[in-house]
C-alpha cells in the first residue's frame, strides 16, 4: 500500500536489542559456564563441588542470617519513622522525609568510609575498644545505615495512601489506638513492608562493599565469594552467581515481588 | 492531655535520634576535613590542607573527572535508550511489552554482583577487552531499567487521545511524539536521568568488574584504599573527606534553595 511509516513501536527496538545482548545473553552465558569446564565440555563438577563444600554452604547461611538481621533491624527503625511522619500533621514533613534520603546522595563507598572512621574513633575510647573486633555488629550497622531509606520510602508511600477516614471509622466503632494500628494500619501497610523488605534484604545479602570495609575482612558474604573467582575461575564464579540468582529470584517471588514504580529510590518524591 | 504531650515528645525524640545516627558519620568527616593530619582521633589544628590537596592533586582530580564523566555519559545514554524503550514498549503488543518488562526487571532485582559477573563472563567469552565500552555498557545495564520504570507511570497518566488529536491535526507521528507526548512525560524522563546519575556515581561493583586496567573512580579508589590502605593512600583518602563535606554542603544548599522557592511560589499563589 505505502512505505512503512515511522511507528511508535519501532522505538523499542534499540532497547530490545540492548536487553537481548546485555541482559538475556549474559544470563544464559553464566548458565553455560556454570555447567562446563575449561574445555567447554558439559560438567557437573562445579555443581557437586559447590554443594559438597561446607565453607560455601555456610557462607550462604551466613549471608542469609546477616541479611535477615539487617532487614529486621531496618524494619524496626523505619516503620516507626514512616508511621510518625505519615500521621504527623506538621506542614513541612516533606522536608523531614528528605532529611532521611539526603545522605544517599553522598557516594556509597564514601559513606561506608565515614562509618568506618566513626567506629575507629569510638573504639579508641577506653572500655569501648571491644568494638574494634565486633565485625558482625559493624557490618550490620553499616548495612542498616545504608539501606534504611529503601525501607522508609515504600513504607511512607503506602501509609500516605491509606484513607484517613478509616482511622475515624475504626475509632467510631470503638477501637482503641492499638487495635486501630493492629487491624487497620498494619494490614494496609503490608505492601510497603514487602517492598521495603525486598529492597533491603537482597542487597544486604550480596553487597560485599559494606562487609569488607567494616568487617576487617573477617565477614565473608556470598557476593565476596564470587569476587575471589574473578579472572581465575569463571566457571566456579558462574556457578555461585547462578545459585545466587536462584536465591534472589526465589526470595523476590516469596515476598510477592515489588511495585518498582513506587519504591525506586524516591523517584516519586 | 498531658499524656499526649509526652507522646509527641517521644515521637519527635525518636525521629531526632535516627537522624542523629544518620548524620554523625558525615559530620565527623566534615569536622576532620579541616584537621591538619589525616588521622581521625585528636584534632591537631585547623587547616585547609585536605581541600588544597583535593583541588590540586592530579590523581584525585583525575578520579573525580572519571567518576563524573562516566556518570554523565552512562546517564545520558541510558535516558535516551530507556525513554525510547519505554515509549516503544508502551505502544507495543501485549506480548512484546510483557517480555520486555520482565527483562527490564532482571537487573533491578538481580544482585549487582551477578549482573556484573554475567556481563564480564560474556565479554570474556566473546573476547572483548575491558575498556570504556564495557564500562559504559555495564553502567547502562544497571541504569536504563530505572529510567524505563520512571517513564512508564507518566505514560500511563497521559491522555492517549492527545496523540491522536495531533495526528488528526496533521502532525507527523514523529512530530506528534516530540511536541505532544514528550512534554507530558518529561518529569519522568528527568527523574529517570537523575536516578541514573546517582546509580552510576554510587556504583562500585559493576565498575570494578568492567573497568579497563588502571581506571579508577572515587568508589574503586576509596574501597581499595580502605581495605588495603597505606601511608600514600591515607593522604588521598582524607582529601575525599573534604569532597564528602563539599558534596554534602551542595545538597543541603539545593534542598534549602528548592524549599525557599517552593514557599515563595505558594505565597505568590495565595
Amino acid at each position: 500500500m505505502k512505505i512503512p511509516r515511522f511507528s511508535r513501536k519501532t522505538l523499542c527496538i534499540p532497547y530490545a536489542v540492548f536487553l537481548l545482548f546485555f541482559v538475556l545473553v549474559p544470563m544464559l552465558v553464566i548458565l553455560l559456564f556454570a555447567f562446563t569446564d575449561d574445555a567447554m565440555h558439559l560438567s557437573f563438577e562445579n555443581f557437586i563441588k559447590f554443594f559438597s563444600d561446607p565453607t560455601k554452604l555456610s557462607t550462604i547461611v551466613y549471608s542469609l542470617v546477616i541479611a535477615l538481621v539487617t532487614t529486621v533491624v531496618a524494619l524496626l527503625i523505619a516503620y516507626p519513622v514512616a508511621y510518625i511522619l505519615a500521621q504527623s500533621k506538621i506542614k513541612r514533613k516533606y522536608v523531614i522525609l528528605m532529611l532521611f534520603v539526603l545522605p544517599m546522595w553522598i557516594n556509597f563507598v564514601l559513606r561506608v568510609n565515614a562509618i568506618r572512621e566513626l567506629f575507629n574513633l569510638i573504639s579508641q575510647v577506653e572500655g569501648l575498644d571491644g568494638l574494634a573486633n565486633a565485625n558482625y555488629f559493624k557490618t550490620i550497622f553499616g548495612m542498616v545505615y545504608d539501606f534504611l531509606p529503601f525501607m522508609i520510602l515504600p513504607l511512607y508511600t503506602t501509609m500516605m495512601k491509606i484513607d484517613k477516614s478509616l482511622y475515624e471509622a475504626s475509632a467510631d466503632l470503638g477501637a482503641g489506638g492499638f487495635t486501630t494500628f493492629a487491624r487497620v494500619t498494619l494490614p494496609l501497610s503490608m505492601p510497603g513492608i514487602m517492598s521495603g523488605v525486598t529492597m533491603v534484604f537482597l542487597p544486604s545479602m550480596t553487597n560485599y562493599v559494606v562487609s569488607d570495609m567494616l568487617g576487617n575482612a573477617k565477614v565473608t558474604i556470598i557476593g565476596k565469594f564470587i569476587y575471589t573467582y574473578f579472572g581465575n575461575d569463571w566457571h566456579m564464579g558462574s556457578m555461585i552467581a547462578l545459585v545466587l540468582l536462584v536465591v534472589v529470584f526465589l526470595s523476590t517471588w516469596l515476598t510477592g515481588g515489588f511495585k518498582a514504580d513506587e519504591t525506586v529510590r524516591g523517584t516519586n518524591l | 492531655m498531658k499524656k499526649q504531650v509526652v507522646f509527641k515528645c517521644l515521637k519527635a525524640g525518636f525521629i531526632g535520634l535516627v537522624l542523629l545516627l544518620l548524620y554523625t558519620p558525615i559530620l565527623l568527616l566534615a569536622i576532620y576535613s579541616f584537621d591538619k593530619t589525616d588521622l581521625i582521633g585528636r584534632f591537631q589544628g585547623f587547616s585547609f590542607d585536605h581541600y588544597i590537596h583535593l583541588f590540586t592533586d592530579s590523581d584525585v582530580l583525575g578520579m573525580i573527572g572519571n567518576t563524573l564523566l562516566l556518570a554523565l555519559i552512562a546517564a545520558l545514554l541510558s535516558t535516551v535508550l530507556g525513554t525510547a524503550g519505554a515509549l516503544g514498549m508502551y505502544y507495543s503488543k501485549k506480548r512484546v511489552k510483557g517480555v520486555m518488562q520482565a527483562l527490564n526487571q532482571v537487573p533491578v532485582i538481580n544482585a549487582e554482583i551477578v549482573t556484573a559477573l554475567a556481563l564480564t563472563v560474556t565479554f570474556v567469552a566473546v573476547n572483548i577487552e575491558r575498556s570504556w565500552f564495557t564500562l559504559i555498557v555495564g553502567h547502562m545495564v544497571i541504569c536504563t531499567p530505572f529510567v524505563v520504570l520512571s517513564v512508564i507511570p507518566k505514560l500511563k497518566q497521559m491522555d492517549g487521545s492527545l496523540y491522536e488529536a495531533a495526528l488528526d491535526l496533521g502532525a507527523s507521528p514523529f512530530k506528534a511524539l516530540m511536541t505532544v507526548v514528550l512534554p507530558q512525560i518529561i518529569p519522568g524522563v528527568i527523574s529517570g536521568f537523575m536516578l541514573a546519575i546517582t546509580l552510576s556515581l554510587d556504583d562500585y561493583i559493576v565498575t570494578m568488574y568492567t573497568r579497563p586496567t588502571g581506571f579508577e573512580t572515587i568508589s574503586t579508589y576509596v574501597y581499595n584504599a580502605t581495605t588495603k590502605g597505606n601511608a600514600h593512600t591515607a593522604v588521598t583518602l582524607s582529601s575525599f573527606w573534604a569532597l564528602t563535606t563539599i558534596i554534602f554542603l551542595i545538597i543541603v544548599a539545593i534542598v534549602i534553595g528548592s524549599n525557599l522557592i517552593g514557599r515563595r511560589k505558594k505565597e505568590e499563589n495565595k
